[in-house]
């Protein structure tokens, strides 16, 4: 048996770090459009986009929040492109524990970017006018599901590799985590 | 609740070292709105016209605009106000960056500090926390330094600080407070913040702030941000313009004495040009601003600096050298935090004294012969106040009092003590006149703005640009389109030009817009993107105050003469309101009388230029003129013109 691929609308925002000027208007606007009512407070700290800056060291990245994670990395990378180090993090779209960055500051819980569902355009992009920020969307082909072959491949080895009682406690676990 | 603004000060005692934050008075935003006309009244409430300004019972108040914080994009400058040691008079310098939005989400409007702390420290604003730390270890740190250093102490890269220099650490006069891209430069507010032993300023905020009227403030904010960006009169052009012929041909060189028509060409260009582009690292702007008016340069040998505005110019033109020299000891006086304004008059102004034989070898042991080499010498002198640096870290006027032997004659560029733009001209011209010589900022950038400084020469070129200037109150439109070259406009016209110049800056001072997208910029193209007849809407619909131009323009009148009231109280008089003396070279002494004469009629003044009764009660300043007639200032019988 095989997924059915199926056509799906892909939103992309392009990052140009090179055109980023660190005004972070991106983080204004992000903020203001989540607040309840919408625009009735700001406040970068809540914004789902934040710039990674060390002026100074010329490292400007605009990084929008991604997927929650429970746990942080166990080692790090460290790029170094065109001569500037970047730690992987500055990168990294995850909520999670080793930093603030994507967390509502009251209740620490996760942010995470939803694209301004009801906006044509992302406010981050909108009001980034020197261009570092631009949207994309375009179509794709995608399988829509996993063929259940392969889930099963996969469920064996765990068998195999940790037996049935742990699997079922993880599985339960996650699920509940969902 | 309060909208744009947090309602809390924060109150240090360096002395004490205690911390308290303190409820402000709604009723004081209405009255002054926010920024330097609040920071402007605790002044007046709180520091007596006897204090001296490195004394301990000096206030050095940090202040956020009414906007910042809100979408409104380019309200981030922060002004700091305080009494200078050059002038000792009022000061109110600005800096733009990030510090001031990034304290109102700390939940504060204003840090007002006070006291003198026993040793060197720091402030550790991280929301409801705050602390005063040690700072041993950052003494006699560069400024960007010890705001790496902090990031690092504080394991927050989102920290966003405000740090002195050793010129600051020495109270040098010329000592500014620097942030990032950005500096509070003038008047030596460096130094007052050196005098109570605070050394940086660290802020972290995570709170939000509210606005009255979400949809339709964000609506405007919303189509600001492309017309901020494309509008080429608004922001800094000479962070990006490479053709330097208008400064450097006709701004004076060396201590502002020497014009060097010609100097620009084409191959100087080039070279410049070739330069700027191997040491110019990256364009960067401000907080919720799309213009970049700043940028790093980073120069072999040097730590990475920002540059910005004039500072691009005035350490070259002041030694009669080349641009590299320019690039070379920014990244020495960046690190001290000096004012790249004031400065390089000062070191020019002592090679001057050296030439004539007034200062010697003697006051300068080992004094190089290249120009170069004096002014990194001079530099080092002064930052640390060794010998003749001692002297010479009190500015030229007071610097050329102390040396005496006739050293009085080379100050011939300050205004109340103040250096001033290198420009030696042709013809007075009158609405210029007046605002050096009134201008509580003591710099004509600060004071300069709205209206042109010339007429265009075509006639239907003036009246094509009348009937585009949405941001002129009426009457200009008829002086400007009757306005010829060469010919002096009336003098009805000067006095209210420079009015509505002055009035820009102190709304934009109060409610921290940038003068780049407001006050400073409508004299060209005349389209500056904020105004006096937009800014009211933008400040309702933050704040729910109900504004409009003609309360907008009160309030700014208030906040003009309170600073006023500040500096007159402190012995500010007629006899000092002068330009340079030899700024123009053809002058008109009777007529300039007259200039005064019907500026101070026109603020309703007295003919010493001091604000009447009637005046200030109408303002609600009442207990400005109580002040006035119980020290004797109006007397009862002058209290109205």
């Amino acid at each position: 048996m095989s997924g059915q691929a199926k056509k799906k609308i892909v939103k992309e925002i392009k990052v140009d770090v090179e055109k980023c000027i660190g005004c972070r208007a991106c983080e204004v606007a992000c903020s203001g459009f989540h607040a309840s009512p919408k625009y009735s407070s700001f406040n970068p700290a809540r914004s789902r986009i934040r710039v990674v800056l060390d002026l100074p060291s010329d490292v400007y990245v605009p990084l929008r929040a991604g997927e929650y994670t429970a746990a942080e990395c166990t080692g790090r990378q460290t790029f170094r492109i065109n001569g500037k180090n970047y730690s992987e993090c500055s990168f990294c779209p995850a909520s999670c524990p080793s930093r603030d960055l994507f967390k509502e500051p009251d209740s620490g819980l996760p942010l995470k970017c939803d694209m301004c569902e009801d906006e044509k355009i992302p406010m981050c992009v909108q009001v980034c006018r020197p261009g570092a920020l631009t949207y994309e969307e375009r179509e794709e082909e995608r399988d829509d599901e996993p063929t259940p072959g392969e889930v099963e491949i996969g469920l064996q080895a765990l068998l195999h590799r940790h037996g049935a009682q742990k699997v079922k406690d993880t599985f339960a676990r996650l699920s509940q985590g969902e | 609740m309060r909208y744009a603004e947090t309602g809390f000060n924060l109150e240090i005692d360096l002395t004490h070292g205690t911390v308290k934050r303190v409820a402000t008075d709604a009723k004081l935003t209405e009255l002054y709105l926010g920024g330097q006309g609040t920071a402007a009244k605790i002044l007046w409430d709180n520091v007596p016209p006897e204090v001296a300004p490195l004394s301990p019972e000096n206030m050095l108040i940090f202040s956020t605009g009414l906007l910042h914080a809100t979408p409104v994009p380019g309200a981030n400058r922060t002004a700091v106000s305080t009494f200078s040691p050059l002038t000792n008079l009022y000061v109110n310098s600005l800096m733009g960056g990030w510090f001031g939005p990034e304290l109102k989400h700390a939940g504060y409007d204003k840090i007002v500090l006070k006291g003198k702390s026993p040793k060197l420290v720091y402030l550790w604003i991280n929301n409801d926390r705050v602390e005063i730390r040690d700072a041993a270890h950052l003494k006699g740190k560069g400024v960007q330094d010890t705001a790496a250093r902090l990031k690092e102490e504080l394991k927050d890269a989102n920290i966003q600080v405000a740090a002195i220099g050793l010129a600051g650490e020495n109270m040098v006069h010329m000592a500014s407070i620097e942030h990032l891209n950005s500096s509070a430069a003038r008047h030596g507010v460096g130094a007052v913040m050196g005098s109570k032993g605070l050394k940086a300023i660290a802020v972290r905020g995570t709170k939000d702030v509210y606005v009255a009227k979400p949809a339709e403030l964000w609506a405007m904010c919303n189509s600001k941000y492309q017309e901020i960006h494309d509008n080429p009169n608004a922001g800094d052009p000479m962070a990006h313009d490479h053709n330097e012929g208008f400064h450097v041909d006709n701004f004076a060189w060396g201590n502002a004495r020497t014009r060097r028509p010609g100097y620009w060409n084409k191959e100087r260009e080039e070279e410049w040009v070739a330069l700027w582009k191997k040491v110019r690292t990256r364009d960067s702007g401000c907080f919720n601003c799309p213009k970049t008016c700043h940028y790093t340069i980073s120069y072999p040998g040097r730590p990475t600096y920002f540059l910005k505005c004039f500072s691009k110019l005035t350490y070259c033109m002041a030694a009669f050298e080349e641009i590299d020299f320019n690039y070379d000891i920014l990244g020495v006086t960046s690190a001290y935090g000096l004012d790249g304004f004031s400065t390089p008059q000062v070191l020019a102004f002592a090679v001057e004294l050296y030439e004539a034989g007034i200062l010697t070898d003697e006051d300068l042991p080992g004094f190089p012969s290249d120009s170069p080499g004096r002014f990194f010498y001079l530099v080092e002198k002064i930052v640390h106040r060794d010998g003749i640096g001692d002297v010479l870290a009190n500015g030229v006027y007071a610097a050329a009092r102390i040396i005496g032997k006739g050293a009085e004659v080379y100050d011939h560029n300050t205004t109340k003590k103040v250096e001033q733009v290198p420009l030696k001209l042709g013809v007075v011209n009158y609405p210029f006149f007046l605002m050096y010589c009134t201008g509580e900022k003591m710099n004509i950038t600060q004071i300069e703005g709205s209206f042109p400084q010339a007429p265009l020469a075509d006639k239907e070129k003036r009246k094509k640009f009348v009937e585009n200037w949405d941001a002129a109150p009426e009457r200009f439109k008829k002086w400007y389109a009757e306005w010829e070259p060469r010919e002096h406009m009336p003098i009805e016209a000067a006095v209210n030009v420079c009015d509505w110049n002055e009035a820009m800056h102190y709304v934009d001072d109060s409610i921290g817009t940038c003068a780049w997208l407001s006050s400073f910029r409508g004299q060209f193209g005349g389209s500056p993107p904020y105004h006096l007849y937009n800014l009211p809407t933008f400040i309702t619909l933050a704040t729910g105050m109900e504004m409009d131009p003609d309360k907008l323009l009160e309030i700014s009148r208030r906040n003009r003469n309170l600073v006023r009231a500040l500096n007159i109280r402190r012995g500010l008089r007629r006899d000092v309101e002068k330009p340079p003396e030899d700024h123009w070279k053809k002058r008109d002494p009777e007529m300039e009388q007259k200039h005064l004469d019907a500026y101070y009629d026109f603020k309703g003044w007295t003919n010493d230029g001091i604000p009447t009764k009637e005046t200030l009660d109408l303002l609600k300043l009442d207990f400005v003129s109580e002040d006035f007639v119980k020290r004797g200032i109006l007397a009862a019988s002058e209290a109205t013109p």
